[in-house]
């Protein structure tokens, strides 16, 4: 009977770095690792090396020096003794307000084209997929171009209004007039940051408009759990949607007219027009090219999204009884909702980095400003396409941060 | 028994439908009219239709085709139809439509862009069509990338060969010397030889070699590229290279080597997380201070390495799509039957997780065909910049829609086909029956 031995202990040699499993992995790793950082050197390296012949090693300082030049469209007071630290938030804050706008007329449309698409109507159906096919093939660029051309100069002039009665809206070539929201009774301004390049100007006014509009919604939200609540213990629903329409209605309105809210309307005085809000013709053809752009892709999600529902589903819930509007509500949407939402968001950030095209029609967003006029201005490349990534950076790892989140939330909680 | 009065004995002959319910009449009751909201909604959309092609239609044919500038158009227009609205003038086209696809490419050299372009084509069809093409045009396909340059850009025949005999050097060398000292080692040194050929030798064989033997054709500089020309160059060197680097980053994002794994997340996030005009900004401003000093390269050049990186993310983030929707059991099949790594993703996995993402893919492309167009905004003059040059010229100053709209069927022309290729491309590979 032969006995059992240990297996020869394995001594290590230098060539099972490379032939061995266990070990390769390693090596693999380490030589990655210092090939990348000796990349990272390298680059770094040169970039002193050039910055110093060139004679301007990275600094920030330029931020605080005065930016000299004008911001025709802004949230904020601002003139051109500014710094370009100020010019640049004046230009993120334009950024987020094209980006707001366009996801909110973006996703209206898009959820509009995407039901008609699936319409049972031939005609309408037809006509929605020619929207989307003519929209997903040309280049955003070219339609924010050409939307501005046709907002410049298939306008009327200023001038033809003269003696005319003009309605609350007006459109000419020098941007379009809204009416302006104004308060006769306001309860002023609050200054945060005093004086430096970041202060930020907040209407008590709206402040007190979105207090109450919160405090409305909740107790109208409280309402329908209460009546959901009766209906589990009784089996009745009480009624609840003219006391749920007062509870929203009534505060907001005896709120506005206590602040004295009116309309301001533009008129014309001079060349121009006077009052109401001013959009520039750079933010409306930007506005109307991105969200025409995002919402074929929007329709899309929507179309993708509802048809990823089996049929299946729609007449199970027709089996149990349920009405059309409830079956949507309660089994179509949420369904459908979790197809939809995470590309939807990817849609957004698409439009949001694509407002940077803004540069081409002269709106003055983050990249006008900081990538634009400042960089230009300073000679500061590497710091102002720096701090424009950052700044973009932030925005996206924000919203897939809000993504990544919402799927957590919804996703199929499986066994 | 029975006190029936009458029972049928033989079948009744089939009538025909109604005449509502079959038919032209049919048709346009159940698709255009079968409810009330349907038929608000069928008669608004031919009201709109209506009202688009009356605008349209005579805009486009009662046009002028014969003018040198806008103002000549309008005189023209109020000649023969009374007003200046509503009628097109493609005399610019007519002037300019060789500006905007070639930009300003020397006129006698118009065929070395055109054989380019006809090449591709050809060097494409084995891959597209891989059933009805000779697989022996996969020759011309990897020749291509190497003629394509020397078309586009003349000069000595000697760089673009030189750049290929690296490649050949390489290969050699792993085929040949794999017997001799292993598969690893083989790669390794082929890897190295390769890398010092182009840095240290090609340069000075190139050079040698042209000046004994001077063929070449005639140099064209890269600020003469311009208008669709470059969109289509751009698009096709950005598409070609980032898929595999795509595959790369995808592989290395799924990978368990920790280091490796947080080097592409890093890469890929990054480039995503920032608009590609910034990454223009880059190219055009910042990528000469990166390299060593004194190192300038052609601002073409520039665009197409920051191009091809954007394109190689989102390329990446879609393949991994497809690597993470392939079942859990392939992997552990071809794990089972011994492969080793590569030859797994080689012929299990990457099969399959490609011919899921090929949608994805291929909206990818268009995407990056499209953003092309973003290079008019740093100055180069591809088809947008061309027409706002165009339109700044005082002859035809204030023109937009023409151009626009040649610009726009350019562009939906290439990208539309792309896109019903793709779904040509899914019906041929579908294999599941269902």
């Amino acid at each position: 009977m032969s006995t059992l031995t240990d297996p020869p202990k394995e001594q290590f040699r230098l060539s099972m770095l490379l032939y061995d499993t266990r070990y390769r992995s390693a090596t693999i790793q380490v030589i990655a690792m210092f090939g990348f950082m000796l990349l990272a050197a390298w680059l770094i390296n040169n970039t002193i090396i050039n910055l110093n012949t060139l004679g301007k090693p990275v600094a920030f300082k330029f931020l605080g020096e005065t930016a000299g030049y004008d911001i025709n469209q802004r949230l904020l007071d601002y003139n051109n003794q500014d710094s370009h630290l100020r010019a640049a938030f004046l230009g993120l804050l334009n950024t987020l307000v094209i980006a707001f706008l366009g996801c909110i007329a973006a996703t209206v449309i898009g959820v509009l084209v995407g039901v008609l698409r699936l319409s049972s109507n031939w005609l309408v159906a037809r006509l929605m997929t020619i929207y989307v096919e003519m929209f997903r093939n040309v280049p955003v660029l070219l339609w924010i171009v050409l939307i501005f051309a046709i907002v410049t100069e298939a306008t009327p002039h200023p001038k033809v209004y003269r003696g005319v009665e003009t309605g609350a809206m007006v459109v000419t070539n020098r941007g379009t007039y809204i009416p302006e929201p104004l308060f006769s009774r306001s309860l002023g301004d609050i200054h945060l940051f005093g004086s430096s390049p970041l202060r930020f100007d907040v209407s008590l006014d709206l402040i007190a408009i979105l207090v109450v509009l919160g405090l409305s919604i909740f107790a109208s939200i409280k309402m329908r759990q209460r009546a959901d609540h009766i209906q589990e213990t009784t089996g009745d629903r009480p009624k609840t949607w003219h006391m749920r329409t007062a509870v929203i209605v009534l505060p907001i309105l005896v709120l506005l007219i206590a602040l004295g809210f009116h309309l301001g309307y533009p008129e014309l005085k001079g060349f121009n027009f006077q009052g109401g809000t001013h959009l520039r013709n750079s933010l409306i053809a930007l506005w109307l090219a991105l969200s025409l752009y995002t919402a074929a892709f929007i329709a899309e999600i929507v179309r993708a999204g509802i048809l990823a529902i089996s049929k299946g589903q729609t007449e199970a819930a027709s089996a149990l009884g349920l009405r059309p509007n409830r079956t949507m509500s309660l089994v179509i949407l949420p369904q459908a909702l979790r197809v939809i939402i995470p590309p939807l968001i990817s849609n957004y950030l698409n439009l949001t980095k694509n407002s940077s095209l803004a540069i081409a029609v002269g709106y003055m967003d983050i990249t006008g400003t900081l990538g634009g006029i400042t960089m230009n201005q300073t000679g500061r490349e590497l710091e102002c396409v720096l701090m424009l990534m950052l700044v973009y950076l932030g925005i996206s790892l924000t919203i897939s941060a809000i993504m990544n989140w919402y799927n957590e939330a919804v996703k199929l909680k499986e066994r | 028994m029975s006190d029936i009065g009458f029972v049928r004995t033989e079948m009744l002959p089939e009538k025909d439908p109604p005449a509502s319910e079959v038919g032209v009449i049919g048709w346009v009751r159940h698709n255009l009219f079968s409810s009330w909201l349907n038929a608000i909604l069928t008669v608004l959309s031919i009201g709109a239709i209506y009202y688009v092609l009356s605008g349209v239609l005579p805009w486009i044919f009662q046009s002028v085709w014969n003018a040198d500038s806008l103002s000549e158009c309008r005189e023209i227009m109020k000649g023969t139809w009374e007003s200046t609205h509503g009628h097109a003038c493609w005399g610019v086209i007519r002037e300019r439509w060789l500006q905007l696809l070639f930009g300003f490419y020397p006129n006698h050299l118009y065929w070395r862009p055109i054989l380019a372009l006809v090449l591709l084509l050809a060097a494409l069809s084995p891959i597209l069509f891989s059933d009805k093409v000779s697989s022996k045009m996969l020759i011309l396909t990897t020749a291509y990338p190497f003629i394509m340059p020397f078309l586009m850009w003349g000069g000595t025949i000697w760089g673009p060969v030189c750049a290929a005999l690296g490649f050949v050097i390489g290969f050699l060398i792993i085929k040949h010397a794999a017997a001799a000292i292993g598969e690893l080692w083989a790669m390794i040194a082929g890897v190295v030889a390769a890398l010092i050929w182009w840095f240290i030798l090609a340069g000075p064989v190139a050079g040698a070699l042209s000046s004994v033997l001077p063929i070449g054709i005639e140099a064209v500089q890269s600020r003469q590229f311009g208008g669709f020309m470059l969109a289509i160059m751009l698009g096709v060197v950005a598409i070609g290279v980032s898929l595999p680097i795509g595959i790369v980053l995808a592989l290395g994002r799924q990978s368990d080597l920790i280091i490796v794994k947080y080097i592409c997340v890093g890469f890929i996030e990054f480039i995503r997380g920032v608009p590609l005009i910034t990454l223009l900004f880059v190219a055009s401003l910042l990528l000469n201070i990166f390299l060593p000093p004194g190192t300038n390269f052609d601002i073409i050049l520039r665009v197409m390495i920051m191009m091809t990186l954007f394109s190689a993310a989102y390329m990446a983030e879609v393949i991994r799509g497809g690597l993470a929707a392939l079942p859990r059991g392939q992997y552990e099949g071809a794990d089972s039957l011994g492969l080793n790594y590569w030859q797994a993703q080689r012929l299990i996995i990457m099969p399959q997780a490609l011919k899921i993402s090929i949608p994805g893919i291929v909206s990818t492309f268009i995407g990056i065909f499209k953003d092309t167009t973003l290079v008019s905004i740093i100055g180069l003059f591809d088809v947008i910049g061309l027409a706002s040059a165009i339109r700044a010229d005082t002859a035809w100053n204030g023109i937009y829609w023409e151009l626009f709209a040649f610009i726009a069927v350019l562009f939906f022309v290439v990208c539309f086909s792309m896109s019903r290729y793709s779904m040509y491309l899914e019906r041929k590979l579908k294999t599941d029956h269902r």
